[in-house]
């Protein structure tokens, strides 16, 4: 509870004296273009693979011959889209992004790279601090979009090449009874998930102290908060906006 | 000049800073000297004001800086440039973009005039072509200089170094303190430097604060620090066998200089 109270006043201390717009814009492209370019490689490969294990899976599973094949394809693009792309993603980015985050600030904190801001007059917690949120928020929508399009991609080369269904039935699968909102729903779990992954390594790896030893304590604590923050509000977000 | 006025600190119970007034003076060497952990750091951290005194007030050249409005408080930073006892350089910067940073930040130079003052400061720390350079190849001294080019890149009227010199190989070390003092004289700079070096304070030091436990025990300038008779400050000076074989040897030519004198009254 009292950790709670500590990240707020964090938070709240990111918004007050911030540095020019000007300057926040450049570090928030900045940071964006890293967290995107470290993380998309990783992203591919899960998701297409993670699509590809839910076909072959789902087929497994779909005996019945009443059902049709193209159900696979309907169910690959409700599980993926709904649940896989932007909760699996945002775990896999909080071991990637997230760790990646306290590690920097940790280090930061440690060699005393804060306190050289803080003596210029620079409230290093938001020159530092804010733009990784900023960027996660633009990047996380983008990186899930990427995962979604990814998964389905995955399935149907996986459902056509073990032969489970023809590529034509997995199309008409995934054509039908299409939500929209299902996409919207997705998007904002994505963002609510970047900001808990950036916010909580960020207070992790900012209120470092002691020495190397620390940093690597940060970065696993930042990974572990994250991913539990993160499937407490996917339960959340579920009851809440289904 | 700079002048504290019974600074106290404790952390989580641990008494720290005990009481501590203090002068420092503009365009000289103001050292704080001391064992490891009797709060140099600490006290250097509060005059910056990366550490909040819980008593006591810090003011520069007469202007309150503890406890004053935000942007007085700004206004002041402006002027203050720090060597951190690791350099604590920006390692996502190469050598240049560090010391342009605080002008970037601070001052509303062009991109033109910025550059041209990054070229003085550099050249001025004796590093002239490592503007390309990452933090992570430059050996300490180097880092040290950097981070000194960095300190005055804004001329800054307050300097404040923490251990400018440690993990520093003798020759270097003193080189990196010949620089530092004379900058403090070139700009009149109110310099304070921490330090547990001896060599450092006998050899460019001006005045000195002697810290232990958190208290004051002695202040005086450096030339008189070896006559001292508090017994803490000797012990600390003395642990060192050079320092003792040094301190034998004026005793020894003192002894000399008074026969000497003796045998010449005698005449
Ligand atoms: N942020 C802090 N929180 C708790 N204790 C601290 C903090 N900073 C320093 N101390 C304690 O203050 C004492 C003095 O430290 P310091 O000023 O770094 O010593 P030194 O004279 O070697 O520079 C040490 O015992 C240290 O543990
Ligand atoms: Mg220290």
């Amino acid at each position: 509870m009292k950790t709670f109270g500590a990240f707020l006043l964090f938070l709240s201390s990111l918004v007050k004296r911030g540095e020019s717009p000007r300057i926040l814009f450049k570090r928030t492209i900045d940071e964006a273009i890293l967290i995107g370019i470290d993380s998309i490689f990783i992203v591919g490969v899960v998701s297409t693979f993670i699509g590809a294990v839910t076909c072959v899976q789902i087929s497994y599973n779909l005996t019945n011959a009443l059902i049709p094949r193209s159900t696979i394809g309907f169910m690959v693009r409700e599980m993926t889209i709904l649940e896989l792309a932007p909760t699996i993603t945002s775990i896999v980015l909080a071991g990637k992004v997230g760790s990646n985050i306290a590690g920097g600030l940790g280090t930061m904190r440690i060699t005393e790279q804060v306190d050289a801001l803080e003596v210029m007059g620079i409230n290093a917690s938001s020159y530092l601090v804010s733009p990784k949120i900023l960027a996660s928020l633009l990047v996380f929508p983008m990186l899930v979009i990427l995962a979604m399009f990814l998964s389905i991609l995955g399935g149907y080369l996986a459902g056509s090449l073990s032969g489970a269904l023809s590529g034509q039935e997995y199309i008409t699968g995934l054509r039908s009874d299409f939500i929209p909102y299902n996409i919207t729903f997705a998007l904002i779990k994505s963002v609510v998930f970047a900001f808990l992954i950036s916010s909580i390594s960020s207070y992790q790896g900012y209120f470092t102290s002691g020495g190397a030893l620390e940093v690597g304590k940060a970065s696993t604590n930042a990974v572990t908060n994250s991913v539990i923050a993160i499937l407490i509000a996917d339960f959340v977000c579920a009851q809440i906006l289904l | 000049m700079i002048e504290i006025h019974n600074i106290h600190k404790t952390f989580n119970g641990n008494k720290v800073l005990d009481g501590i007034d203090g002068v420092f003076e503009s365009g000289k060497m103001n050292m704080l000297l001391g064992a490891s952990g009797t709060g140099k750091s600490v006290l250097l951290k509060c005059i910056v004001g990366l550490v909040k005194p819980d008593i006591g007030s810090i003011t520069y050249d007469g202007r309150i800086f503890t406890n004053n409005k935000l942007d007085i408080k700004q206004e002041i930073r402006r002027k203050i440039g720090m060597l951190f006892q690791g350099s604590a350089l920006f390692d996502s910067m190469n050598v240049y973009e560090n010391v342009e940073f605080p002008l970037r930040m601070l001052t509303d130079m062009n991109r033109a005039e910025r550059a041209e003052r990054v070229e003085f400061c550099l050249k001025r720390v004796g590093l002239e072509n490592a503007g390309k350079k990452m933090p992570s190849e430059l050996s300490g001294g180097m880092k040290k200089r950097v981070g000194i080019a960095r300190a005055i890149a804004p001329h800054c009227t307050y300097l404040f170094c923490d251990e400018p010199n440690s993990g520093l190989d003798p020759l270097t070390a003193i080189k990196i303190d010949e620089l530092i003092k004379e900058i403090t004289m070139e700009y009149d700079i109110t310099t304070i430097v921490v330090t547990h070096d001896m060599n450092s304070v006998l050899e460019y030091g001006d005045n000195v604060m002697f810290l232990y436990k958190g208290k004051k025990l002695w202040e005086g300038h450096s030339s008189t620090i070896m006559d001292t008779n508090v017994r803490e400050l000797n012990d600390f000076i003395f642990s060192n066998r050079l320092m003792r074989d040094a301190k034998k040897i004026e005793q020894i030519e003192e002894e000399e200089q008074r026969q000497e004198d003796e045998q010449n009254a005698k005449k």
